[in-house]
């Protein structure tokens, strides 16, 4: 076996650290070592998006990233955007406009509407599929998925500082 | 899915790296934003026993102008293309192409670089830089060495690239007067991958006259070309649809497409002819035609 590989990776503004093999992928170090099990794993072939969580301010499937890559990183998961019972205004956008059915796609679809609410405030409807054109959700049809980016849009305006209305990590 | 096992080393300069290359002879892979490689290896595919990292050579990932040329850092993402002003203003059809791959996520990681000495003939990056005519600069043992992109690609993922060499820097033209770009692609439905994909770049003179064209086309053959039939077809010609429709049905002329499941040879060259004249005919009008 390869040599073990030491980590120190932010989650969620946590810090953790630990020795990892090489090859371990950063979805099985999220869900098995660290126990963050609400990234989930899909298709593992970095087509079906539900293992999307945010690396260094940049959306990336986490079953097509080692965990080694991440190294000295910041990750947001899932688990990291409700402040204690408050949801934030992407998941409480899901939650008004029926965004999900199974909840499997989920975690990954809000992580990039996160990603694309942190380049564009205002997108449009077309913008918003093409945001989510690498997450894949087979019960909503997706338009309530857009409805609900846009409720999150436009709530995170309505709350924004300046122009920026997330903070990117 | 989980990759065999593998020795990692993330070196912090260009040098350790070609270093690293060189004493563990041919079972090493040098990764970049790994959204070839690491699927290849999930799928044990490619299995080495030693994997480089050039994500943390911070000197690899830059976007810079000098002079009459735009120089771009191999580990530039296909986001960074995307996104970049410099691009968007001064080549705009590689943000034009970077717009189309992947998805986010997979702009957010992979890279021109890897895009480009990978070599899969479904990729989108190599139609632009064919039809840009840019440069490939590579460092090895003996130092770096420049080659044209025309002589890069050797066929279905095999490159010009020795195995101890580093792709380093991709270096495309400013485009200065009346230019017209665009790049145009069928996607394969669930992959978004190029069935064929056309990038075309054109200058026009003050009076409309076509002063230089350059087409690139993926997908079609084992290895991404640049269909010189039809630029020298519309070289020095006023450009109007139906010379483009005739020089654009030579696109296929004397290449030998890929089949497989998604498509036949004989569709994939139709494709070609249909692509290569929506794209010349769209370069046109961004050019003002």
């Amino acid at each position: 076996m390869a040599a073990r590989t030491k980590v120190s990776i932010r989650i969620n503004g946590t810090a953790y650290s630990h020795e990892v093999e090489p090859r371990l992928l950063l979805v099985h170090y999220l869900r098995d070592v660290v126990g963050l099990t609400g990234t989930h794993i899909g298709c593992e072939t970095s087509i079906c998006g539900a293992c999307t969580i945010m690396l260094n301010g940049a959306a990336v499937k986490s079953c097509t990233v080692l965990t080694v890559q991440a190294d000295g990183g910041e990750v947001l998961t899932i688990e990291g955007l409700a402040q204690g019972e408050e949801l934030h205004p992407i998941q409480e956008g899901f939650w008004e406009c029926h965004g999900l059915q199974c909840g499997y796609c989920t975690p990954g679809m809000i992580l990039s509407t996160y990603q694309l609410l942190l380049r564009d405030s205002k997108p449009s409807e077309d913008e918003i599929r093409h945001a989510i054109d690498g997450n894949l959700c087979r019960c909503t049809g997706y338009q309530h998925i857009v409805d609900a980016v846009q409720y999150a849009a436009k709530k995170l305006r309505q709350k924004a500082v300046g122009n920026r209305i997330l903070d990117p990590i | 899915m989980i990759p065999a096992a593998f020795d990692y080393l993330a070196p912090a300069t260009l040098e350790e790296a070609i270093r690293a290359l060189g004493t563990h002879g041919e079972e090493v892979k040098l990764l970049a934003g790994g959204h070839s490689l690491l699927p290849l290896m999930k799928l044990r595919l490619a299995s080495p026993t030693l994997l480089v990292d050039l994500g943390r050579i911070p000197s690899l990932g830059l976007i810079s102008q000098e002079g009459d040329k735009i120089l771009i850092g191999a580990l530039s993402t296909h986001y960074q293309i995307e996104s970049s002003k410099l691009l968007k203003e001064k080549c705009p059809l590689l943000p034009q192409t970077a717009r189309v791959i992947g998805d986010v996520q997979v702009r957010n990681r992979g890279t021109i670089g890897g895009s480009l000495a990978h070599a899969d003939p479904a990729a989108d990056m190599p139609a632009p830089i064919l039809a840009l005519a840019g440069e490939l600069r590579a460092t090895g043992p003996q130092g770096e060495r420049r080659l044209k992109a025309e002589d890069f690609f050797l066929g279905l993922m095999a490159t010009a690239l020795s195995p101890t060499e580093i792709l380093t820097e991709i270096r495309v033209p400013l485009l200065s007067g009346r230019c017209g770009t665009a790049y145009l692609k069928a996607p394969q439905k669930a992959s978004g991958f190029a069935l064929v994909g056309v990038a075309v770049w054109l200058k026009l003179s003050a009076s409309g006259i076509c002063e230089d064209i350059g087409i690139g086309v993926a997908g079609l053959a084992a290895k991404p070309f640049r269909a010189k039939g039809v630029e020298r077809r519309l070289r020095g010609k006023n450009l109007n649809p139906s010379l483009i429709e005739e020089a654009a049905s030579h696109t296929a002329q004397g290449v030998d497409p890929m089949e497989d499941i998604h498509a036949s040879g004989e569709f994939r060259a139709d494709l070609a002819r249909l692509y290569a004249a929506r794209a010349i005919q769209e370069a046109a009008k961004r050019a003002g035609v």
